[in-house]
């Protein structure tokens, strides 16, 4: 199951040019922009591990294709993405975010179902992924 | 023009693949130019599997759009004038004294490009020749100025994305502890990317005398990047003649990867009297005709003294000429002055100077 997070999320993966071209956008409206990749890709996992620092004083997007080529040669099979925050609110807001790297295969999620007092039922979304440890997730 | 076969051309994105419709020759050179850069980019990229198969029909489909027929003829003087070189060429000549070879090597490689340009929209395959450069000279012959002008012709021509100029020296470089360097040159690298890496006094990189420096795993990340990603940075490496040389025979890597070693000349006293006139004009300053004269022996006084920095001596004498000018309109508080009387340097101001006092003086004026 593809998995749809961040901006951009419904459309076709983008090329490299496609991703520079946003790279260059968000560098343009004076927004570093960061690396961050994980191999949980559940919709609510927040934590993902930041490749590097966040990119301040770049002009251009070469810079952040190459740290995002590192990247995926360092996890070929994680989940990235880039993020670009906004600094003009005085505090943290990415301003966009999206994928620009996914595993080859994802399994998708379980829907688990709890019952509770009375007719409750609690549903709960499960990633398959996570039924390795970190790190195997998805292959390498 | 047929519609795409796959369905992610429908969407509004910045398609830069997508050919866009021609009225006329204008547009079909802006399209080659902008065209360009992004299909170089591409060819670079390291996209795995699925990522690089995707772009290849949309480059291939552009680079048919834009070719030019066999029996096209262009016009190089127009493409001259479209890309704005010649008043950029125009302003260095204007503005910058004498450096007649590096003139020349300036001119060669912008028209190198410009061809290059022309010939792509043929069709003629032209690889992108590697502007790697050293400039060496005394201090104060124009390293930095040219490499500032160098950034913006490559930018006009559109050989860099950006032409922003990123002037560094070993601190910027080069880290304190183990695992600092590596990071700290990569941070520099990525800043100056889509523009020129201008890395003063090079030489400093290299230490022979201390093994375990950390310069060394500098050059090699410098070496790394300008063969992988000559697309994207040109670096310059700028210091003095001997010892560049020396550091260059400790690095034969480096000197190979540099494709233009630019040797700025020492200026003559002719042309170092015109750079005093033309720093004097852009603050609407002038020389009284004995002033001129007493400039041009000072001049050759402070040639022949110890740390004579060119260009930059002959500023920093003008900057103390203009104090002393300043303070003698002040000493005559009872004196009206007019506007002349401003602008005008007389020879009093120059004839101050310790230059003239101590002829043999080992110490520079002050």
């Amino acid at each position: 199951m593809r998995i749809t997070q961040g901006t951009f999320s419904y459309l076709p993966d983008f090329t490299d040019e496609e991703i520079a071209q946003q790279a260059q956008y968000a560098i343009d409206n004076g927004w570093p922009l960061s690396v961050e990749f994980t191999d949980d890709p559940h919709p609510r996992n927040n934590y993902w591990d930041m490749w590097g620092l966040p990119m301040f004083d770049l002009t251009d997007a070469a810079g952040v294709l190459y740290e995002v080529n590192e990247c995926r040669k360092a996890y070929p099979n994680h989940y990235i993405k880039l993020n670009a925050y906004d600094a003009r609110y005085g505090r943290q807001t990415t301003a966009l975010s999206f994928l620009v790297n996914r595993p080859e295969v994802e399994p998708g999620f379980r829907l688990e179902r709890q019952e509770g007092p009375g007719r409750v039922v609690r549903f709960t979304t499960y990633p398959y992924a996570l039924d390795k440890p970190k790190g195997d997730r998805y292959g390498s | 023009m047929t519609a795409p076969p796959e369905r992610r051309q429908g969407f509004g994105m910045a398609a830069p693949g997508r050919p866009a419709p021609q009225q006329d020759g204008r547009a079909e050179e802006a399209g080659g130019r902008s065209a360009d850069p992004a299909g170089q980019r591409f060819a670079q990229g390291q996209g795995q599997g699925s990522r690089s198969a995707e772009p290849e029909q949309d480059s291939s489909a552009e680079r048919q759009i834009d070719l030019l027929p066999e029996d096209a003829t262009v016009n190089l003087a127009a493409e001259r004038k479209a890309a704005g070189i010649d008043e950029l060429l125009d302003a260095l000549d204007r503005e910058l004294v004498g450096l007649a070879p590096i003139k020349l090597r300036i001119q060669e490689i912008a028209a190198l490009l410009l061809v290059d340009q022309v010939r792509e929209r043929f069709g003629l395959a032209a690889t992108r020749p590697s502007l790697h450069m050293c400039f060496t000279g005394a201090p104060g012959t124009g390293k930095t100025t040219v490499a500032m002008r160098m950034a913006e012709l490559l930018h006009r021509v559109g050989y860099l994305e950006r032409g922003h100029l990123v002037a560094v020296t070993r601190d910027d470089l080069v880290g304190q502890y183990v695992g600092h360097t590596a990071p700290k040159t990569k941070e520099v690298l990525k800043r100056a990317m889509g523009g020129v890496l201008f890395i003063d006094e090079a030489y400093y990189l290299y230490r022979a005398d201390n093994e375990r420096d950390y310069g060394q795993e500098s050059i090699e990340i410098l070496l790394q990047v300008m063969e992988n990603q000559r697309d994207k940075i040109v670096v310059v490496l700028a210091g003095y003649k001997d010892r560049m040389d020396e550091f260059f025979a400790s690095n034969p890597g480096m000197s190979s990867r540099i494709a233009h070693h630019l040797d700025f000349p020492e200026y003559s006293l002719d042309e170092l009297a015109d750079i005093a006139q033309l720093m004097l004009s852009e603050v609407r300053y002038r020389l009284s005709e004995d002033a001129e004269a007493t400039l041009r022996e000072y001049l050759s006084r402070r040639m022949q003294q110890p740390r004579f920095a060119n260009a930059r001596s002959v500023r920093n004498a003008l900057e103390r000429a203009r104090l002393r000018h300043a303070n003698r309109l002040l000493s005559e508080p009872d004196r009206a002055w007019n506007r002349d009387d401003l602008m005008r340097l007389e020879s009093a101001d120059l004839l101050a100077s310790r230059v003239f006092s101590e002829p043999t003086s080992e110490s520079p004026a002050s």
